[in-house]
């Protein structure tokens, strides 16, 4: 950590957005699951993820954060239910190398 | 009118990695509003959960510049902030079109910070104020704001043997924030996502103050499932405790209205914060008639066409 | 003294000397709200603002918390900010002078000395300032209206030092100096900028292609070693005051220093002062000096940082020092500056000193109350030993 001779000035952060570097992801006890073959790519769990955890490119989905998702649960809950392309898993189904 | 697909071409422009809650409200506000916003805004901010989870040093979420100074001035610190603007852009120092925006809780604006958002708006500042109302000081551990409405348990107000919660109905900011007169004033809902993202571009067009009150779930001060917040926002539309409107220009304008108007209990059947209703019909008969009240206030004015009557 | 630059003497109030600086500095932004006896400065500053004789940005804010916070606001994207207040408008604005400091905003703020509530009393004493006098703001006083003129130019610089890079305030006696007419020299408007600079912002909040975040939260990991540049700024500006000083002298000729010395250095018997009261205490060190006395005046221009070194250098030949407090710090066993020249001399000289409250809520400070001083530092001399007891002049039992 850094000594005060290191800190910038008055306390401010210079680099924007640098809260990526903190992973979130050892928060959750349930991850999102997504079935690539179900989803439409509505978008609704991209807009509604409180932690911009939902990957988009081009329009579509391309996965999900895993450094930063905190399992909330937001995205399953708001996947249309004729849809139901996301499921909460427990995070202990997943092994050791797949957890984050 | 955006669609999802093209705003989410655009830059996300509140990073990962902050501290909040999983399924926090303001967070998915924050997102929506920098998103209509674009990355040509100065951010300022409250103390409050919001201030606190986006930047615990070494760390900050904000991709856009962002000032915190303390709890009760956002609004006269971005005052500040646009007033530098204005005198620097007028000596020919700065050339750029930017925006500012100042993010306060409740708590930061219907009670401390109400003096300062009042003093702003009366000085015609160019800035828009999105007030992420989770209806009690949630940061510091639940406590009631001027926004906790009627009946609600807070850890100041709790549902004890005695007094069940809190006694005094919520102040109407968004009416009091429209008797200012400012170019625009509304209120929102994460749930209803394009009307929020229209309302934050219409503000932002105003050459002068406007105010956005948006309605911000807190699974941990209202006692739901976390997955739940988006639900919990979209049934405080539908029941019409948190009606979506709009005060542009002097013109009252109710954006969406249910097709039908759900009794109050699908709201408050949900949380936690309300559990007591049950026992304390009286309650939830009084909080009933203040949504009443206010919705039939709200759609006669609506009907008022150009002239107004806050 | 006679200035070696271009500039003209004219009939002002230290409220006007202090608006006709702040004039030719020309600020970006001045956020500020009405209290007296600061309110004179406002309205001419405002007239200047009227008639589009300064290209400030003028904001009209609705209370002194207000604005300090624009003016930190407006600091930290990129504008150079002055303002002024008094007592219970510098108290309400408390919390943000902390914050003012820590986030290194060089504001300028006169503060015209006014006594804080209760009893509301709108006069003049120094409680206002003292009781500011932890926030990390540099404390200049003033003797005379030529010293808030030149005061307010050295503090734009002062406070911009990038050595420094804290806010300044100017302390001014509220009635005596703001409402009072005194002949002030004030410089020719392009000597004066010349010396104040052009404004090279520390914040750059604007910059939206590159984004600060201004004013995190710390934990315990980080909260303390965030206050070290801050105290080393301070210490900084101890050197920075005198440079600064330094150049004002050759352009005006009158040399300020951290204290000033009048009749100090063959004095047995000294009294210190700040402000206005100093000029009433050298009529009166002259009319004992013409009596044969050997007394002397040291006036405390800078209280914030503390002159230590100044002051136990000028007080060595001392046989006891009287200490005049125009505020109280109660529970203490002394005013603020009786504390900080006890302070100053333990470990280093053992010259006897007395304190004495002084002149609160504008009670006027007669030359026969410097007098009283004066005279009960004899006894002190032959007692030889710091007097514990506080006096109190000019209050009636």
């Amino acid at each position: 950590m850094k000594g005060w001779k290191q800190l910038a000035i008055g306390g401010r952060i210079e680099e924007a957005g640098n809260s990526a570097c903190y992973e979130t992801g050892s928060w959750r006890t349930f991850r999102p699951v997504r079935d690539e073959s179900k989803c439409t790519h509505c978008l609704r769990c991209w807009i509604w993820c409180p932690d911009s955890a939902i990957k988009v490119k081009d329009g579509k989905i391309v996965g999900i954060d895993l450094d930063h998702c905190k399992g909330c649960g937001i995205c399953a809950e708001v996947c249309p239910p004729k849809v139901h392309a996301i499921e909460m898993v427990e995070e202990s189904q997943f092994s050791e190398k797949e957890k984050k | 009118m955006v669609s999802l697909k093209e705003l989410s071409k655009r830059e996300d422009l509140l990073a990962p990695g902050h501290r909040a809650c999983a399924g926090c409200g303001a967070t998915i506000i924050v997102r929506q509003v920098l998103l209509a916003a674009g990355k040509d805004v100065v951010v300022g901010c409250a103390t409050g959960c919001l201030e606190v989870v986006t930047t615990i040093f070494p760390y900050t979420a904000w991709r856009v510049p962002y000032i915190h100074n303390a709890f009760e001035n956002v609004a006269s610190t971005i005052s500040g902030v646009e007033a530098a603007y204005r005198s620097l852009k007028r000596q020919g120092k700065i050339k750029k079109e930017i925006r500012f925006i100042a993010f306060g809780g409740d708590g930061g604006t219907y009670d401390i910070g109400l003096q300062a958002l009042s003093g702003a708006a009366e000085r015609g500042h160019r800035m828009l104020y999105v007030c992420y109302d989770n209806q009690a000081y949630m940061n510091t551990g639940i406590q009631r704001s001027g926004a906790t409405p009627i009946g609600a348990h807070t850890s100041t107000c709790p549902v004890g043997e005695v007094i069940p919660g809190k006694q005094q109905y919520q102040k109407d900011i968004t009416r009091i924030m429209a008797a200012h007169r400012i170019p625009y004033v509304a209120q929102a809902s994460p749930s209803h996502w394009a009307d929020l993202v229209t309302k934050v571009e219409k503000a932002l067009s105003k050459n002068g103050p406007s105010f956005i009150n948006v309605i911000s779930p807190c699974h941990r001060g209202w006692r739901y499932p976390m997955e739940k917040t988006i639900e919990v926002a979209r049934l405080a539309v539908e029941t019409c405790f948190w009606p979506l409107y709009e005060y542009d220009e002097g013109v009252w304008r109710i954006t969406y209205t249910p097709k039908e108007k759900l009794p109050i209990k699908h709201f408050t059947d949900m949380q936690g914060r309300f559990a007591h209703f049950r026992k304390h019909s009286d309650l939830e008969r009084l909080a009933q008639e203040e949504v009443d009240m206010r919705w039939n206030e709200l759609v006669a004015l609506s009907q008022l066409g150009k002239k107004d009557a806050s | 003294m006679k200035s070696v630059a271009k500039c003209k003497v004219v009939a002002v109030t230290g409220n006007d000397a202090v608006a006709e600086a702040m004039r030719q500095v020309d600020p970006d932004v001045v956020a500020a709200y009405p209290i007296t006896p600061q309110t004179e400065l406002m309205h001419r500053f405002a007239e200047f603002v009227a008639d589009g004789i300064v290209k400030t940005e003028f904001v009209l804010v609705e209370s002194e918390h207000s604005a300090m916070s624009a003016a930190v606001g407006a600091s930290a994207a990129g504008a150079r900010v002055m303002t002024a207040t008094s007592a219970n408008g510098l108290a309400l604005m408390w919390e943000i002078l902390y914050i003012a400091a820590s986030t290194r905003c060089p504001i300028v703020m006169a503060v015209v000395n006014r006594a804080l509530s209760a009893p509301i009393n709108i006069h003049c004493d120094h409680s206002d300032s003292m009781g500011a006098r932890d926030a990390g703001w540099i404390h200049l006083h003033c003797e005379n209206s030529q010293e808030a003129y030149d005061n307010t130019l050295q503090a734009v610089r002062i406070a911009e030092n990038r050595d420094v890079l804290l806010p300044v305030m100017v302390c001014l006696d509220g009635f005596i100096l703001s409402h009072t007419l005194e002949a002030v020299e004030i410089l020719d408007d392009d000597v004066a900028r010349e010396f104040v600079g052009e404004f090279r912002p520390v914040h750059n909040l604007l910059d939206v292609e590159n984004p600060i975040t201004f004013g995190p939260l710390d934990f315990h990991d980080y909260y303390f070693e965030h206050k070290i540049p801050e105290i080393v700024a301070m210490e900084n500006a101890k050197r920075v005051i005198d440079e600064v000083a330094q150049e004002y002298a050759r352009l005006t000729g009158r040399h300020y220093q951290k204290v000033e010395k009048y009749r100090t250095d063959d004095a047995e018997r000294i009294v210190i002062a700040l402000g206005s009261t100093c000029g009433t205490a050298k009529a009166v060190v002259d009319e004992l000096r013409d009596k044969g006395e050997s007394v002397g005046l040291l006036k405390i221009r800078v209280f914030r940082p503390f002159p230590y070194e100044e002051i136990r250098q000028a007080l060595k030949n001392a046989k006891s020092v009287a200490v005049l407090d125009r505020s109280m710090s109660f529970g203490a066993q002394g005013g603020p500056v009786f504390l900080e020249v006890k302070a100053a001399l333990y470990n280093h000289l053992d010259v006897p000193l007395k304190n004495y409250i002084y002149g609160l809520g504008g009670r006027n400070v007669s030359p026969s109350q410097i007098k009283v001083a004066f005279e009960e530092l004899k006894h002190l001399a032959k007692e030889g030993t710091t007097s514990d007891q506080i006096g109190f002049l000019g209050v009636r039992e």
